[in-house]
C-alpha cells in the first residue's frame, strides 16, 4: 500500500517534471562552470605573465644595458653583470645535453626495440619512472658524494653537466621511447624483408626516422634542466665568479676542471641580498632565464609541428 | 541456415497480443547525417509507432547505429556531426535534430540501453537512482521504491535484492545489461532505444533481454539496433531495413520477413550476403 | 661484409644498448648508496653522541641545528617546514588542479586544448627560482598588506608565500595528470550519463571523477612529492629558520632548504654538517619515494577498464 503511494508518487513527480526549466539551469551551471575553469585554466598563464611583467618591470634598468651581459659579478650592483654566469650556463648545458644523448638515446632504444616484455627491460622501465619523480636537490646529494669526493671531479663544469645530464635522463628516455613508437612496424619489417640486419635498421630507417622527435625531448629536457639550481648549489658550485673557464678550443680538459657559476646561481646569489640594488639584477637574470627557456620551448613547439607534418604514417 | 518460416513461428508466441492502432510516436523526415563531409545518412523517411518494438537492421557500416544516436542526439556529444531534416517526436511534434533544441530535452525524454553494458562504477542502487536523482527526487522513501520497480521491471531484482549495495561491476555481463535496462526505465522515459544490446552476452542472458523487450513495450516505444536478424524477427513489430547509409524497405516485420519488396531485403533476410 | 661479422656487429650493439639503459640503474644504486653510506656515518660520528644514542636523538630532540656549536638534532622542524609548506601547496593545487582537469578534458573545445598545451610545457620550464623570487619580493609584500589590514603582522620570510607560489606552480603538473586519468575513462560511461539527461558536470562529478579516483589520487600524490622536493622557492622565501609551527606567517626551514644552506658554506669532506645533508637528503629522498611508489601502484590499479 505504502509502495503503491509512493510509486505513484515517484511517476506523477516524473511526469510533471520541469524539463524546461531543468534544462535552463544545467545549461547555466555549465555555462558558469565552463567559465570557472576558463579562469583557473588561464591562471597560471595569468600568473606567469605576471611574474614576467614583474621581472621585466624590476629589472629593466639592467636588462636594457649592454654591460649587463658583458661584466662580472661586482659587490656594487650597479656595475655586476652575468658574463660569468651565461658563459657558465653555455658549458655547463652542452655537457648536459652530451650526457643525455649519450646515456638517453641509447636506453631509450634498448627499450623500445630490445626491451619488450622482458625482466630487465621492466625493472629499467620502473626505474626510470622513479628517477623522474625524485627530487632534483637528491641528484645534487648523489653528484656531492660521488662526483666531487670520490671520484674527485671537483665542484667543476665537467661535474655540473654531468649531474644536470643525469636530472635529464628520464625525459631523454622517454621522448627517444615515444619518438620510436611512432615508426609504424611494416617500415621495420620492410628492412628486415630486404635482408637488412638489426643494427642496420636502426641505423638506417629507426634513427633516422625519430631523431627529430627525440631532438624535441631533448631540448624540453634542457629546457628544465637550465633554471635547475639546487643540485649545482648542492655540489658546491660558487657563487663569485669573476673569470670565465678557459675556452673548449684552447684548453679542453682545463675547462673541464674549471669551477663555475650558472645563471640560476647567480640570481639566487642576487635574490638573497638584502640590499634591494642587487634585487634588480636578480629579475634582469630572472627575465633572461625566462626568456632562455621559451626560446627553447618555442624550438621545441616548432620541430614537434613540423615532425608531425614531414612523417604522415 | 535462416528460416523465415521458422522464425515467424517462434515469433508468434510472444507476439500474442499485437495492438491495432497504429499512432506515430517518432517520425524520421527527409533525415540526413554528417560527419564532416562524410554522408553518413541519406534521405530518411519512415515512423516509429507508439508501444511497438520497431528494429533496424542491416549489415555493419549501413549506419543502423549512427541513426539510433540521432534519436537522443549522442551525436552531439562528439565535434564534426551535422542534422538535416527532420525527426519528430509527438505528441508534442518536437523536432530532435533541430539546432535550436537542447540535446538535454531530447535525452531527457528518451533513453537508451547501449552495445556495452555501461554500469556506472557505483552500488547497483546507486545505478538505478541516478536518473531519478537528476530528475529531482531525492527523498529515501521514493527512491527505494523505484529503484525496485525498476530492478523488477528488467528482471533483476530476485537477483540483486540482497546486495544493492554491491559494486555494479560486480554483476555478470548479462545482469549488467539488465541494470542498466533498469536504470534507463526507473525514469519513465517515452522512448527506450537499444543498440545491439545482446551482441556481448550470452544465449541465455540474450533471451531474457529479449523476453524483457517485449515485455516493455506495454508501456514504452521501443527501437532496437540489431545485426541479428533472428532477434529482429522474434521481438519487432516492425523493421527497418538500411543499407549503405540508406533506408530500403520499412514495414511490418512479417512482411518484410516474408514477402519483401525488394530484391536486396530479400537477399539480405535469406542470408546472401551480410 | 660477411654474414658472421654482422651477426657479431649485432650482438655488440644490442650489449652495448643493454648497458646503456643500466646506467639509470646504477644511478638509482648511486642515490641509494651515497645516501645510506653518509647517513650512517652521520648517525655513527661523535658529534652527533654515536649510534645508537643519535638516532634516538633524531626522533626525540625538539630542534635541529647540526652546525651550531650545541649540537640537536631532532628531525621534526625540517619536517614541520617541509609538510606545512607542502599542505598549503596542496590547499591550492587540490581544488584548482581539478577544475582544471575537469575543464581541460570536459568542456574545453580541442583548439582551446590544443592552444593551452604547449603553455602547460612551457610552465614546467619556468627556473623554480624564479618563482622564488616572485614569492618574496611580490607575493609576500602583497600578502603582507593584506594582512597588516586584518591587524595582524606577517614575516618577511615565511610559509605561506611560498606555499601558495608552489601550490599554482605544481598546478599544471597535478592538472595534466588528472586530465591523463580523466582520458582513460572509457567513453561509455559518460555516454550512459548523458543519455539519462545529465549535465556535464554531473557526469564530470558523479561518473568521470569517480571512475578515475585512482589516478586522481595518483597524481595529488605526485604533485604533493614534488612540493615536497621543491626546493629554490624555499630556499629564497620560506627562511632559514628549523621551528615546531603551524602558524604559516612564521619562517621555516625545509628538508631541502636546510641542504642548500649547508651546502653554500664550506664543506668540509666528512665533518658533521656534511654528512647531516645527506641525513637530512635520505628523509627526503624516502618520504618522496614512498609517495611516489604509492602513485605509481593507484596509478597502475587505475587502468582497470
Amino acid at each position: 500500500m505504502e509502495a503503491q503511494t509512493a510509486l505513484k508518487e515517484t511517476s506523477q513527480k516524473l511526469k510533471e517534471f520541469d524539463i524546461d526549466s531543468y534544462a535552463r539551469s544545467v545549461r547555466l551551471r555549465d555555462r558558469v562552470f565552463g567559465v570557472i575553469g576558463l579562469v583557473a585554466t588561464f591562471l597560471t598563464l595569468i600568473f606567469l605573465f605576471t611574474i614576467s611583467v614583474d621581472l621585466l618591470i624590476d629589472g629593466w634598468s639592467r636588462i636594457k644595458d649592454p654591460a649587463f651581459y658583458t661584466s662580472y659579478p661586482s659587490r656594487f650592483p650597479e656595475q655586476a653583470g652575468i658574463l660569468s654566469s651565461w658563459v657558465g650556463t653555455l658549458y655547463v648545458m652542452a655537457g648536459a645535453i652530451f650526457w643525455s644523448i649519450t646515456l638517453g638515446v641509447p636506453a631509450g632504444i634498448y627499450l623500445e626495440e630490445y626491451g619488450g616484455k622482458g625482466k630487465v627491460a621492466r625493472i629499467i622501465e620502473a626505474n626510470i619512472a622513479n628517477l623522474a619523480a625524485v627530487p632534483s636537490i637528491i641528484y645534487g646529494l648523489l653528484a656531492l658524494g660521488i662526483f666531487v669526493y670520490r671520484f674527485k671531479l671537483g665542484e667543476s663544469v665537467l661535474t655540473a653537466g654531468l649531474t644536470l645530464g643525469l636530472l635529464m635522463l628520464p625525459v631523454v628516455v622517454v621522448s627517444t621511447r615515444e619518438s620510436i613508437r611512432r615508426i609504424p612496424r611494416s617500415i621495420r619489417e620492410a628492412s628486415y624483408a630486404l635482408g637488412a640486419t638489426r643494427w642496420e635498421t636502426l641505423l638506417h630507417h629507426i634513427i633516422p626516422y625519430s631523431a627529430g622527435g627525440i631532438f624535441t625531448g631533448i631540448i624540453i629536457a634542457a629546457s628544465r634542466a637550465i633554471g635547475e639550481t639546487a643540485p649545482l648549489i648542492t655540489i658546491g658550485a660558487l657563487t663569485f665568479i669573476a673569470f670565465l673557464p678557459p675556452a673548449p678550443w684552447e684548453d679542453f680538459v682545463g675547462m673541464l676542471k674549471s669551477p663555475f657559476t650558472v645563471l640560476p646561481i647567480q640570481m639566487y646569489n642576487w635574490v638573497s641580498r638584502p640590499q634591494e640594488e642587487f634585487h634588480t639584477n636578480a629579475a634582469a637574470a630572472g627575465f633572461v632565464l625566462l626568456m632562455l627557456a621559451l626560446l627553447m620551448n618555442s624550438i621545441a613547439f616548432y620541430l614537434r609541428f613540423k615532425v608531425r607534418r614531414r612523417y604522415q604514417w | 541456415m535462416v528460416n523465415p518460416a521458422k522464425m515467424l513461428e517462434e515469433r508468434k508466441e510472444k507476439m500474442a497480443a499485437v495492438s491495432s492502432t497504429n499512432n506515430a510516436k517518432i517520425e524520421v523526415k527527409n533525415f540526413n547525417f554528417y560527419y564532416g563531409d562524410y554522408h553518413a545518412l541519406k534521405n530518411i523517411n519512415f515512423p516509429i509507432y507508439e508501444k511497438k518494438v520497431t528494429a533496424i537492421i542491416g549489415p555493419s557500416g549501413c549506419g543502423k547505429t549512427t541513426l539510433l544516436r540521432a534519436f537522443n542526439r549522442m551525436h552531439d556529444l562528439y565535434p564534426g556531426a551535422r542534422y538535416e531534416g527532420e525527426i519528430v517526436l509527438y505528441p508534442d511534434g518536437l523536432n530532435l535534430v533541430d539546432r535550436r533544441t537542447d540535446p538535454l530535452k531530447v535525452r531527457m525524454r528518451i533513453g537508451m540501453v547501449f552495445q556495452k553494458p555501461n554500469p556506472f562504477p557505483k552500488s547497483i542502487y546507486e545505478n538505478v537512482a541516478y536518473g531519478l536523482k537528476i530528475r529531482g527526487i531525492s527523498s529515501k522513501r521514493l527512491l527505494d521504491e523505484a529503484v525496485e520497480k525498476a530492478l523488477r521491471g528488467a528482471a533483476l531484482w530476485d537477483e540483486v535484492k540482497d546486495r544493492l549495495s554491491a559494486n555494479a561491476y560486480s554483476l555478470s555481463g548479462g545482469q549488467q545489461q539488465r541494470l542498466c535496462i533498469a536504470r534507463a526505465i526507473a525514469v519513465e522515459p517515452e522512448v527506450l532505444l537499444f543498440d545491439e544490446p545482446t551482441s556481448a552476452l550470452d544465449p541465455i542472458s540474450t533471451a531474457k533481454i529479449e523476453d524483457l523487450i517485449v515485455e516493455l513495450k506495454q508501456r514504452v516505444t521501443i527501437v532496437i539496433v540489431t545485426h541479428n536478424m533472428q532477434q529482429a524477427a522474434r521481438i519487432s513489430d516492425y523493421t527497418a531495413f538500411m543499407y549503405l547509409g540508406e533506408l530500403v524497405e520499412f514495414g511490418q516485420t512479417e512482411k518484410i520477413f516474408t514477402k519483401p519488396e525488394k530484391k536486396l531485403t530479400e537477399d539480405y533476410i535469406t542470408g546472401r550476403f551480410g | 661484409m660477411s654474414i658472421e661479422l654482422k651477426k657479431k656487429l649485432d650482438i655488440a650493439l644490442y650489449v652495448f644498448l643493454m648497458l646503456m639503459g643500466a646506467v639509470s640503474i646504477l644511478v638509482t644504486f648511486g642515490i641509494v648508496w651515497v645516501l645510506l653510506v653518509d647517513t650512517i656515518r652521520f648517525f655513527t660520528h661523535p658529534d652527533g653522541g654515536g649510534f645508537p644514542s643519535s638516532l634516538i636523538r633524531f626522533f626525540t630532540d625538539k630542534h635541529w641545528t647540526p652546525t651550531f656549536y650545541n649540537k640537536q638534532i631532532g628531525i621534526w622542524p625540517l619536517l614541520n617546514g617541509t609538510f606545512l609548506i607542502a599542505f598549503i601547496s596542496m590547499v591550492v593545487a587540490v581544488p584548482l588542479g581539478l577544475v582544471v582537469a575537469i575543464y581541460l578534458s570536459e568542456y574545453a573545445s580541442w583548439k582551446t586544448k590544443e592552444a593551452v598545451k604547449p603553455w602547460i610545457d612551457f610552465l614546467e620550464a619556468v627556473p623554480t627560482v624564479v618563482y622564488g623570487y616572485f614569492a618574496l619580493l611580490f607575493v609576500t609584500p602583497l600578502l603582507q598588506k593584506f594582512f597588516v589590514y586584518f591587524g595582524v603582522e606577517m614575516e618577511g620570510m615565511n610559509a605561506l608565500s611560498p606555499g601558495i607560489v608552489i601550490g599554482i606552480m605544481i598546478l599544471p603538473y597535478t592538472a595534466s595528470m588528472i586530465e591523463d586519468s580523466f582520458k582513460g575513462v572509457p567513453q561509455y560511461l559518460r555516454e550512459a550519463s548523458y543519455s539519462l539527461g545529465a549535465s556535464k558536470l554531473r557526469t564530470a562529478l558523479f561518473v568521470v571523477l569517480p571512475a578515475a579516483k585512482s589516478g586522481v589520487l595518483s597524481a595529488y600524490l605526485l604533485g604533493f612529492s614534488r612540493a615536497i622536493g621543491e626546493t629554490m622557492v624555499v630556499a629564497v622565501a620560506a627562511g632559514m629558520y628549523p621551528q615546531l609551527t603551524l602558524n604559516p606567517l612564521e619562517p621555516v626551514q625545509t628538508i631541502t632548504g636546510y641542504v642548500v644552506q649547508v651546502a653554500l658554506g664550506d664543506l668540509p669532506f666528512g665533518s658533521f654538517e656534511y654528512l647531516s645533508i645527506f641525513a637530512a637528503g635520505f628523509a627526503l629522498f624516502a618520504i618522496t619515494l614512498v609517495l611516489n611508489s604509492i602513485a605509481v601502484y593507484l596509478k597502475s590499479k587505475s587502468l582497470g577498464y
